[in-house]
């Protein structure tokens, strides 16, 4: 059987994130140059920054959704919006594992409460992550998708304040490689930091479509079987 | 170091590693979840096939005019 990407964005997108995956691998472990101050080990910033930014990107999507559903009543954004947050929460654990990895190996620590970037994002994550007890604790219906989208609306006022905290904060550890002036590193390592980032969000979106596929396909059977009933 | 393997390159391997693993736990899930909508969706076709079935049993029972 052919597998034609043609017909199926889904495995085009699919594709597209096994190459951009196979080739930021590549990149980092085959052409980036290691850094002169970390060591191998700042090799973990390939990943976890990407990884870092795509939750950001997730809950900021799930919030807009959010914002579509309460505006514009669209069909199926609370559904969008929910397996958004989902993947939020999943790169967000992930951000929290590889940082804590990070830390301990270039700091000495797994975490430090001293640091307002990890607190303000295990804040967002821990936000985001009682989204799914405030949603299964309400039966399905209008009244819940409203009430979601509210909480995930409120949430992502957290985002720019946890994404700015390292910038405006005085007394840190956490590096800052992203400045006004632009990227601080070298034009190889900023290539494949931009190849990882390409990979990683891509990774996700594809993630993204089959869950929210499978969610359709829940719904619809749902609705079959009452239908048959 | 144990076999040439510095303590930076494990934690680095353990970073790529965990994001691998989590990756995978839940393509696993969703590939556990698409088998299940996959037996409902037999159910309901089989549903379907013996109310479809005992329609046309009726149909065949009823006396023409």
């Amino acid at each position: 059987m052919r597998l034609r990407t043609s017909e199926n964005p889904l495995a085009a997108l699919a594709a597209l994130a096994g190459v951009l995956i196979a080739a930021s691998v590549a990149l980092i472990f085959f052409y980036v140059p290691t850094d002169a101050d970390q060591g191998f080990s700042q090799r973990i910033f390939y990943i976890h920054v990407p990884i870092a930014l795509t939750a950001y990107a997730f809950f900021g999507w799930g919030a807009w959704k959010a914002l579509r559903h309460l505006w514009k009543r669209e069909p199926g954004a609370d559904l969008e919006s929910y397996v958004a947050i989902h993947q939020g929460v999943i790169f967000g654990a992930l951000t929290l594992l590889t940082g804590s990895l990070w830390a301990k190996i270039s700091w000495g620590h797994w975490w430090l409460w001293s640091e307002s970037q990890l607190v303000l994002f295990l804040v967002l994550f821990l936000f985001y992550g009682a989204y799914f007890m405030l949603r299964y604790s309400i039966e399905p219906g209008p009244a819940r998708a409203n009430m979601c989208a509210v909480y995930a609306l409120f949430g992502v006022v957290l985002i720019p304040i946890s994404f700015l905290a390292i910038r405006l904060a005085n007394q840190l550890i956490h590096p800052v490689v992203f400045t006004l002036q632009g990227p601080q590193m070298a034009g190889s390592m900023f290539l494949t930091f931009c190849v990882s980032l390409a990979a990683m969000l891509t990774l996700a979106a594809t993630l993204f479509h089959v869950e929210l596929a499978g969610k359709r396909i829940d719904s619809r059977l749902r609705e079959l079987r009452e239908l048959l009933a | 170091m144990i076999l040439g393997v510095t303590t930076a390159e494990k934690y680095v391997a353990a970073a790529y590693g965990i994001v691998f693993l989590i990756v995978l736990v839940y393509v696993l899930i969703i590939a556990l979840k698409l088998g299940r909508l996959e037996r409902e969706l037999d159910e309901l076709t089989g549903q379907v096939r013996e109310r479809r079935e005992a329609e046309r049993e009726q149909r065949e029972q009823v006396p023409v005019g």
